[in-house]
This record gives C-alpha cells, structure tokens and sequence, in this order.
C-alpha cells in the first residue's frame, strides 16, 4: 500500500513516543499554526554560545506534524547552529521536491530520521504539516541568535554604538525569522483549502 | 443488514454521475462522501454547460443579433427556474451571484450602505450564531468594524444545537439583521427558522438566512421560512460552481442600495451621477456567469425531476443509517446532534486522539473522499473542544453500502494508527 511511503514506522515511532517533548527554559519562543487543519506547535530555542542547548515543544496535530517536532529535536540538540541550518535547507528541499527526489548517501548522512519524511513530499496537502516545526524552529532560533549576539554586545561593555550595532543586528535577525514566517505561510497558502 | 426504507434508486442514479464511475489509487471505487464541500455533477448538467457554449455563446442583455438573444433567454429561463425552486413571489426577487459567499457579502453591504430605517450603525447589533460558517462570520465582523455596530450571536448546547434560552436577551430592539444558518455544514442540525424569525419580526429585524446546505437537499420555500433574504450556491446542488444565489424581498431590493457598480447595473450614467437598473439587475453589474447560470438551471431540472422530498427521504434514512453504524466505531465522538431528528446529511466526528487528517489520509487511500478540517467554522471546533474533526456528508446518490465502507475504513484507520 502506497500509504506506508508516508506513514514510515519511523514517523509513527516518533508521533507515538515523542522525543523531548514538553516546554523547557529558552531564549526564545515562538507560535506557529497551519490554519487548514488547525495543527499549532509552541517552539522554544535555547542557545549555547554556537550550540543549540535546547529545542523543547508543545503542540497539537496530526501525526505528521508532530512527528516532525520530535525528530528535528533528535536532530538539533546539540548540533552547531550553522550545521543546523544545513540540515533545515536539505529537509525543505527534500520537502519542496513533490517525491521527485530520492535522498543520496549525504542526504541521508545529513538527516538521519528525517530521510523518512521523504514519502510525505508526493502529498501535497501534507508538506505544510511536515514543515511547520521547522519553520517555527528557524523563527525562533533567528530571534534567539538576534537576542544573544545582542547580549553580547551589551556584556562586552562596548560603547553605546556597538550596541546599537547589535540591537541592528538583533533587528536584522528578526527580519530573518519574519522572512521564516513568510515562507511559512507562502507554503499554507500554496496548499490551502477552501475554507 | 437494516432495512431501510425510502432510498432512491441510487443504482440508475449513480449513472447519470460520470465522476461517481472512476476509480482512484490503483483501481479503487470512488466512494465520495464529501458532498457539504461539493456535489459531483450529474451528465445533463454537463450536457447544458457543453451545449451553451458550442451553440448559444453570447453576452446577455445587449446585442440583437441571435445568439445574443438566445443566451439572454437561457439566462433568464434559469432565474425563472430557481424562483419556481424555492417558490419565489416574483423571479425580479432572484439575484445571481459568484457562490453563497457573495450573497452574504452582499446583503451585509446593502446593509452598511443603506439609509434608515435599514442603516446598521454604531447605535445597533447584528446578529449571527455560533455555527455559521466563516462566510457569514467574517463579512458581519467587517461591517461590525466599520460601522461600530455591535455583533452578538447564540452559543450551542452541549448536543449541537442553538441554545435559544435566551433569545429575547440576544434579539433586542437594537438588532438590525439576523443571520443564521438553515442548516449547519459542520453539525448537521437544522434549525429552528419560525422560532428565530418569530422573535426578529417582533423587533423589526431583517432575517437573512444561509441555505447553502439546505437547497441541495430539501424543499426550500422562502415564503415558508418568512426571511427577509436567503442565500445559497450552485455547486452543492448538481449545479456548477461560480454561481450562487441571493433571494430578497422584493421591496427591500428596491429600497436597497447597489453595493458592485459597472455595466449591466445601471439605467442611465452621465460623468457626474448614475441611476440605476431595477432589481435583480441592480445587484448584477457586469457580465454575469451566463453558463454557471444556466448550469444550474439545468441542476435544478435534474433534482426537480426526481422531487426533493423523495431526496430528503432518501438522505435520511441513509444518514440515519450512518449514525447507527458509526455508533459502533470505537472511540468515534458524533460532534452535533447524535440523533437523526431534525438534522441534515453531514455528520462530523473524531476517532479517539487520531487526528483527522491521518484519519482522512487512510481513508483516501482506500477510496473514501471525506472532508477533516475545521470546515471552515473554526468557532465551533473551539466551542467543543477539538482542533478539527472528520467529516462525512451524503447525497442522493450515497448508498448504504458507501456506509459500510466508511464504518469499515474507519476500523483500519484504528488499526493502522492502534
């Protein structure tokens, strides 16, 4: 049945036995929503320096979208922030592929778990499930990075210039995480239903 | 098996509906129960919307040439067709829209337009329910906005249906219009209208009422219902889609402002001022959906010659049916009234902590077309505690054994997610 290309026993172990589920401390937090179908996720970031320390989660949703946010938490924590970047652009890639792509070894090398979303890409009505923790996660992290090197600045005792070149660049990060939202909602709309 | 009684013959029915032939996923039997979203269309309507364009294409209302002549009295042989359809005192009172959508935007523009003693303000309320779906929601909360009006509404009971305790508290002598849904496209309750327009008539409310799920299925009489305006859409009646329908009283339609200005609409225009058409055509500016139009005229043949209450039977005792089976679904929540008394054809549910689009995912895959979603009435999902719920609804072509089907389906959905 071609149905098990999308439900991968993988993805149904991890909407049943959800890693790091839960909401934990973070530097910051974010809301998405997929409004066809009412899936929500509440993602926060918690960064290390260039670590991510922590990516914990709430949310509500069909199994796709949930087994999405369980495993980009098995994916992230504790990889660099660059890296993780790496591996949300090789996920919406695969995501945005229409099943035309079929993972290589450094794919699969890249996204481990995530490789099994692979089959959900030929359902057009699903990518947008598959994608919204990691659209959130990218929002968050932009707001989390913002807020840090922010920080750092002020830490650093610099003159008041320098912070205002990090509150820029704060800024400049957040415009990131809305361009996130963008895509986000340029992905619902692709797929929206009549409602 | 139940026996059930006064089912159509769906067997010479399902004939006259080329998509109901065709198979999906590796040969599987199309088995379509998403009719609240929209009715499969049977030949003869196809056959109209084909003949009308090879033969009869032309604008309306403008050229003398033969074409044009003929287009123009298909056109209008379809208003006459919708007025005899839902027993209209004058065919000047049916007005062609773009879908249901559009006949709600527009009353509630007519209505922020117009002078007293129609004019709603911020010295006014509006008043809708609970179960509306978003098109006669949102277009209320814009014309609340804009004119400061206040926008009130009736809450559900716990089994699905309008909680009128305290109608007279909700109906006041302040409120200007109330709109309400005949019959809700996520509950299935059809509502109590003499009770409603009862207390609206004693204030001096207008009622427009939403009969998007009920003009496909029942006979609909809008003398009977006593509303002021009832709206409805082609494409969940056989008809295709991009033509919907606005009903109105005619004295309110000549009272009424235009709200879409252009050609079509108008009596004389100079470069400083216009009058306009009379009603209908002064609420159809532009080249109207001339083929949508005599599509559903041809909808309405088709449904009237197989009679609406033989098809409201029909669904009935099918949706009766659906309840009793789903019934013995573990885990399945029926979200509206769990009895078949004064309920539509459409039944939503959910399956234990399946979300429904998984639910609605498996069930594609063997076949089985249902709606999941919040079916765009958000409100309603909150107001019992679900993101979404799975939805199926019934035609005159649905069949007991597409029932079965379902019930099955809905056990390997548990299976597969167990």
């Amino acid at each position: 049945m071609k149905l098990e290309s999308m439900y991968q026993d993988v993805i149904l172990d991890h909407y049943k036995n959800p890693r790091g589920r839960g909401l934990r401390e973070g530097d910051a937090e974010v809301h998405h929503v997929n409004p066809t179908c009412g899936d929500e996720i509440t993602l926060r970031v918690r960064l290390d320096g260039d670590t991510i320390a922590d990516v914990s989660y709430e949310g509500q949703g069909c199994s796709i979208s949930q087994a999405g946010a369980s495993v980009l938490n098995e994916l992230l924590v504790g990889a660099k922030i660059a890296d993780a970047r790496r591996i949300q652009e090789s996920f919406l890639e695969l995501m945005q592929s229409k099943g035309r792509l079929e993972p290589d070894d450094e794919m699969e090398e890249i996204l481990q778990d995530a490789v099994a979303f692979a089959g959900v890409s030929k359902y057009p009505a699903r990518v947008k499930c598959a994608l919204l923790s990691w659209m959130a996660w990218k929002d968050a992290t932009a707001q989390a990075a913002g807020g840090e090197e922010a920080t750092a600045q002020a830490a650093g005792g610099e003159e008041a210039t320098a912070q205002a070149a990090g509150g820029e660049e704060a800024t400049a990060q957040a415009a990131g995480g809305e361009e996130a939202t963008a895509r986000v909602g340029a992905v619902n709309h692709h797929n929206r239903e009549i409602s | 098996m139940t026996q059930l009684t006064g089912l159509l013959d769906t067997e010479a029915i399902r004939k006259d509906f080329p998509a109901l032939d065709r198979t999906v996923h590796d040969g599987r039997r199309l088995v379509y129960l998403d009719n609240a979203a929209t009715s499969q269309k049977p030949r003869q309507v196809l056959d109209a919307l084909t003949t009308y364009y090879e033969r009869h294409n032309a604008n309306v209302h403008r050229g003398v040439h033969v074409l044009a002549e003929e287009a123009t009295a298909l056109y209008e042989g379809a208003r006459d067709r919708v007025a005899t359809f839902i027993n209209a005192p004058s065919r000047d009172e049916v007005i062609f829209t773009k879908n249901a959508s559009e006949s709600l935007n527009l009353v509630a523009n007519m209505l922020g337009w117009a002078d007293d003693p129609y004019r709603v303000d911020e010295r006014t309320e509006i008043v809708i329910t609970e179960m509306e779906h978003h098109s006669n929601i949102v277009p209320w909360q814009l014309l609340s906005q804009r004119t400061g009006a206040t926008l009130r509404w009736f809450g559900l009971t716990d089994d699905g249906r309008l909680d009128l305790s305290r109608i007279e508290e909700v109906i006041t002598e302040r409120t200007k219009i109330v709109s309400f849904v005949l019959v809700s496209n996520i509950l299935g309750t059809v509502n109590p209208v003499e009770t409603i327009v009862r207390r609206a008539q004693e204030v001096g409310a207008l009622v427009l009422i939403d009969a998007s799920q009920a003009a496909p299925h029942q006979v609909l009489d809008v003398q009977a219902l006593q509303a002021d305006f009832v709206a409805f859409t082609g494409h969940k009646m056989c008809g295709p889609t991009g033509i919907g329908v606005l009903w109105g009283r005619q004295e309110l339609l000549e009272d009424l402002p235009p709200f879409l200005g252009g050609g079509e609409m108008i009596e004389t225009v100079s470069m400083s001022s216009s009058t306009y058409a009379p009603a209908p055509y002064k609420f159809e500016a532009g080249t109207p959906p001339i083929a949508q139009a005599v599509g559903l005229g041809a909808a309405i043949d088709y449904l009237s010659g197989i009679g609406m209450e033989r098809i409201a039977a029909h669904e009935h005792a099918i949706t009766a049916y659906a309840l009793e089976r789903l019934a013995s679904v573990p885990d399945l929540r029926v979200i509206g009234p769990p009895d078949v008394r004064d309920r539509g054809a459409a039944i939503s549910f959910t399956l234990g902590d399946i979300h429904p689009h998984d639910v609605g995912q498996v069930l594609d895959e063997l076949g089985i077309a249902v709606r999941v979603g919040h079916h765009c009435a958000r409100p309603v999902c909150l107001r019992y505690g679900v993101p979404a719920t799975t939805r199926a609804s019934f035609y005159l072509y649905s069949t007991p054994a597409e029932v079965d089907a379902l019930v099955e389906g809905l056990e390997h959905v548990r299976d597969f997610f167990g």
